[in-house]
């Protein structure tokens, strides 16, 4: 039984879902021995597809249909002036390698863009090249490694990390070729500063951690961590996934970070597109400007009067850890960022991150007597509680997440950070109104009663949803990855497809 | 308060409920000397005033629907179906995240199985995942795929001069805190040279499929030669060129990677595009990024969901072999429809109008005194003109009086090609602009 068929399944010989034109120049021969002779893609109408997309959309859960406080994840609404801007077409149709004198429009909003980051960071630089957080991360600890062999300091080889850290860290870390060091946590979630100091040295190149932290939690020995890093010659990388707490009430540069990540996909309201695109740009301090990857939009010639603009262009930073990704990042995406950071100008990105921070308490002080709260304390954008009971050891984090689907919302994240035991990670976002909030309380209230009286309920949840719980080790057992026959040449017999 | 519903009465009643006079008071754990600093941002705007600025900067820019176009150079201009654009707009789909809560996801992940199972076909692969950032992540991914499959012992990657000379910066760009070197690419080389420099530290071996020039080189034998050396073989691909050319798998590929924009995702300045990754059976245990399979509910439907995940940075850590997370899921839905409209005989038909109008023009551009086609090998969208003056002084008389986005300037990353020209035709080039581009390109010479 299928929910939807496949695409294939609707294929009939013939069909073709568009209209091309025809031929308007004579044929050329075409070289018949390096032409395929088979092509086992769908055929199909156009209004088959529609209706095959639009049904699978049905099977979704998005913002657009409502709450989805997805830890760390920031999933605030996705305004629809956004999309209408990136789809102008003097930015959709924009070619990435024109002159830039037929380019200004793009190099000019590119160029606020970098400004505003700089800014609401207190930082000198920025770079919109990397395409997702983790490749902002990537590029930030390669500048540091960078700006480390540039001073002949060769011995720097391990890079320190929380274990309270978003798993991206520590692989970023091997990926630039460096040791990842685990630092614990204390009592109260923080960083165990005894552990940090011990562990530093001059083997250190530098330390990567999340403000607020993981947990949702504004360190307050922050000023501490980072002086303990610098005293030892090492960088301060901050992971800016939650940006959506900081803005006009902190700035990293200010504090002492040397370079950090925004994750345009969370703070500015970008959608996340069932897995991306995002987009992760990095803004460093004064050190580290010369590494920042590249190019980036600088201004190539002053403005004549005050009623002309500049000449914009690209420029490539004297010692670029190089180039992240072709052309210039995810610009659709930074349009979208723009135009958000526009429309609430500086004063309404503050009071993004001043109602992010209400919603969190909000529903933090909601939940504390039915829901065991770790580190009890006033949080940030976001609220970690366990999702377990001593009364009832079969109900796990996931069952709780389940039956939320059954209240019509869409779980937090799960089992993240790793040092909480069963973790519900709820970001409420500022987005979200007191009466959403209300109906999350009430379901996540009467779950917790549910879970006690009638545990089963959650065990078998969800119920309501288009597919029940989803065999995941039978996906990794049988491997369907694909659903097309493969051909002779692969000849691998133990590949299986879907119809078999 | 643009996006931010709530009334004075619910912030009173909030704080309240928390036990606090005001929002200012949940910040108290900021250091205080940093807290609240001033913002020297301007002040918001309405959604009218926002429209009216981007609208005045779009129009500072040349773009494609006003002019014609001929450049390519990895990243082209092709026909997007009006309903492709529509599905992308579905907010199921584009407001949701990550597949990880299956049973609120199938929309999404069988999208993404699809679009897998697309992919398959095109390349002729027994397996895709999800998607990486653009072609050159999906290169860069591609190395340390073979550089593990070695167990790290073999650390020398053989890369043609022939893949694009971005592709090949930002491989060096994710290498450079690895001890792994990357050679090959210092001159332009046949296939049979490239092979020549195989040896027992070689990982793997990448050609372009066609080559950056455009030309579609001979890979005849050449997976068997790498393969006998103890070497992979990837090829970076143009997946609308595979709609009529051999397939990388029938030619013995174990990667197929390259960029996924030609199909039905906008130029759009350079992203967001879409990294596309096949690969043999026998890697899928060693690639990064996300893959979906398919599997059963306890209701006993068929259902998806994501699979493989202990690979993944968020499970392994550390250990990772990629640190990717976010991808280019929406770019990869676009792929999916339009793949699906365009079929299997439509997307032939798009690759056989991009070949013959490329050909024409290559044909009559060839007829032009003091200009040469390079017609050494066969090619697909794109070819090489060597032309009597510099590229960028032709293109500015081109775009100046004509209205016309000449070719690329392959001396910018070639220098013994200076004065060389890299035109792309696609089937969004009528012959009327193709006509008039020969026409200019003779007046200029002419009137020199």
């Amino acid at each position: 039984m299928a929910l939807e068929p496949l695409i294939y399944e609707l294929s009939s010989p013939g069909r073709c879902g568009v209209h091309l034109p025809g031929l308007d120049v004579p044929a050329s021969e075409l070289p018949a021995a390096l032409l395929r002779t088979e092509l086992d893609l769908p055929e199909v109408s156009e209004v088959d597809v529609i209706r095959h997309y639009l049904r699978l959309s049905q099977l979704n859960y998005g913002i657009d249909k409502g709450f989805y406080p997805l830890g760390s994840c920031t999933m605030k609404y996705n305004p629809k002036v956004n999309e209408d801007a990136a789809r102008l077409p003097g930015f959709a149709a924009l070619h990435p390698l024109l002159d830039i004198e037929d380019a200004q429009g793009a190099l000019m909003l590119m160029y606020h863009t970098q400004e505003w980051l700089a800014e609401l960071s207190g930082m000198k630089g920025v770079s919109l090249q990397p395409a997702a957080g983790a490749q902002g991360e990537f590029a930030g600890i390669l500048m540091i490694r960078k700006y480390h062999l540039s001073r002949g300091d060769t011995k720097r080889t391990r890079i320190l990390v929380p274990n309270s850290a978003h798993g991206t860290n520590p692989a970023t870390v091997s990926m630039a070729g460096y040791e990842a060091v685990e630092l614990p946590s204390d009592e109260n979630g923080d960083v165990d500063l005894d552990a940090l100091l011990a562990a530093c040295d001059d083997t250190v190149a530098g330390m990567m951690i999340t403000v607020p932290s993981t947990l949702g939690l504004f360190e307050a020995r922050l000023p501490d961590v980072i002086k303990a890093v610098h005293d030892c010659g090492g960088l301060m990388y901050m992971d800016g996934a939650n940006m959506n707490a900081m803005m006009g009430v902190l700035k990293p540069g200010e504090l002492g970070f040397d370079v950090m990540h925004y994750n345009l996909h969370k703070t500015f309201s970008t959608p996340h597109g069932g897995g991306g695109p995002g987009s992760g740009p990095v803004a460093v301090n004064e050190k580290l400007l010369p590494f920042l990857p590249g190019p980036i939009v600088g201004i190539l010639e002053d403005a004549g009067s005050l009623d002309d603009v500049p000449l914009f262009g690209w420029v490539m930073p004297e010692q670029s850890i190089g180039r992240l990704k072709a052309f210039h990042g995810n610009f659709g995406i930074i349009v979208r960022a723009f135009t958000y950071m526009r429309m609430n100008g500086g004063s309404g990105l503050h009071d993004v991150s001043r109602y992010a921070v209400l919603n969190a308490n909000y529903v933090r002080t909601a939940l504390r007597d039915h829901y065991v709260v770790p580190h009890d304390r006033t949080c940030g954008h976001e609220v970690v509680l366990e999702g377990h009971w001593k009364d009832v050891p079969g109900i796990h984090a996931l069952d709780i997440s389940k039956r939320l689907m059954d209240y019509n919302f869409h779980p937090p994240t799960n089992y993240f950070p790793l040092i909480v035991p069963e973790a519900l990670m709820i970001e409420p976002t500022e987005t979200e109104s007191k009466e959403t909030l209300d109906a999350f309380i009430e379901a996540m209230k009467n779950i917790a009663r549910e879970a006690h009286e009638n545990p089963e309920l959650l065990l078998e949840a969800p119920h309501i949803t288009p597919v029940g719980r989803v065999d995941d080790v039978l996906a990794a057992k049988q491997l369907v990855l694909c659903c097309v026959p493969i051909p002779d040449w692969a000849g691998s017999p133990e590949f299986k497809t879907s119809t078999d | 308060m643009t996006y931010i519903p709530h009334t004075d009465a619910d912030r009173q009643a909030m704080l309240a409920a928390i036990g606090v006079d005001s929002i200012e008071a949940l910040f108290d754990a900021v250091p205080g000397e940093h807290r609240f600093p001033a913002l020297e941002l301007p002040g918001p705007l309405s959604e009218m005033e926002v429209l009216a600025e981007l609208y005045g900067l779009q129009d500072a820019n040349t773009h494609a629907q006003n002019f014609a176009i001929f450049l390519g150079a990895g990243a082209y201009n092709h026909f997007i179906p009006s309903a492709a654009n529509h599905i992308l707009l579905r907010g199921e789909f584009y407001t949701a995240y990550t597949p990880y809560q299956p049973e609120v996801s199938q929309g999404t992940l069988q999208a993404i199985y699809e679009y897998q199972s697309m992919l398959c076909a095109l390349t002729g692969m027994e397996a895709a995942n999800a998607s990486h950032y653009d072609g050159a992540t999906s290169l860069a991914e591609a190395v340390i795929v073979a550089v593990n499959e070695t167990r790290g012992k073999r650390r020398k990657i053989i890369l043609s001069a022939g893949i694009n000379p971005q592709y090949r910066d930002v491989v060096r760009t994710y290498m450079q805190g690895q001890d792994i070197t990357v050679v090959g690419d210092d001159k332009v080389r046949d296939v049979n040279e490239l092979a020549a420099l195989m040896d027992d530290e070689t990982a793997m071996l990448a050609v372009g499929y066609p080559n950056f020039f455009g030309q579609i080189e001979d890979l005849t034998g050449l997976a068997e030669k790498v393969h006998a050396g103890g070497a992979l073989l990837t090829v970076v691909a143009d997946p609308i060129m595979l709609a009529l050319f051999k397939s990388p798998g029938e030619l013995g590929a174990d990667m197929v990677v390259g960029e996924g924009q030609p199909l039905g995702i906008p130029l759009s300045f350079g992203g967001p595009y879409l990294g596309y990754f096949a690969c043999t059976k026998k890697l899928v245990r060693k690639i990064s990024g996300r893959i979906v399979g398919e599997t059963k509910d306890n209701r006993g439907q068929r259902a998806f969901v994501m699979t493989l995940r202990p690979r993944e940075q968020d499970i392994r850590r550390e250990k990772a072999t990629s640190n990717i997370c976010t991808n280019q899921g929406l770019m990869a839905l676009a792929a999916g429809v339009y793949l699906s409209l365009m079929g299997k005989s439509g997307l032939k038909t798009v690759a056989e109008l991009c070949y013959h109008k490329a050909h024409y023009a290559a044909s009559e551009i060839g007829k032009l005194r003091n200009f040469s086609v390079d017609t050494d090998k066969p090619f697909f969208k794109e070819f090489m003109v060597k032309c009597p003056l510099p590229v960028d002084e032709i293109n500015a008389v081109l775009l100046e009086e004509y209205g016309i986005v000449g070719g690329y300037d392959l001396g910018q990353d070639y220098p013994d090609r200076e004065n060389t020209m890299l035109i792309a035709v696609t089937e969004m080039n009528t012959r009327a602009e193709i006509d008039a581009l020969v026409a200019v390109l003779k007046e200029i010479v002419d009137g020199a």
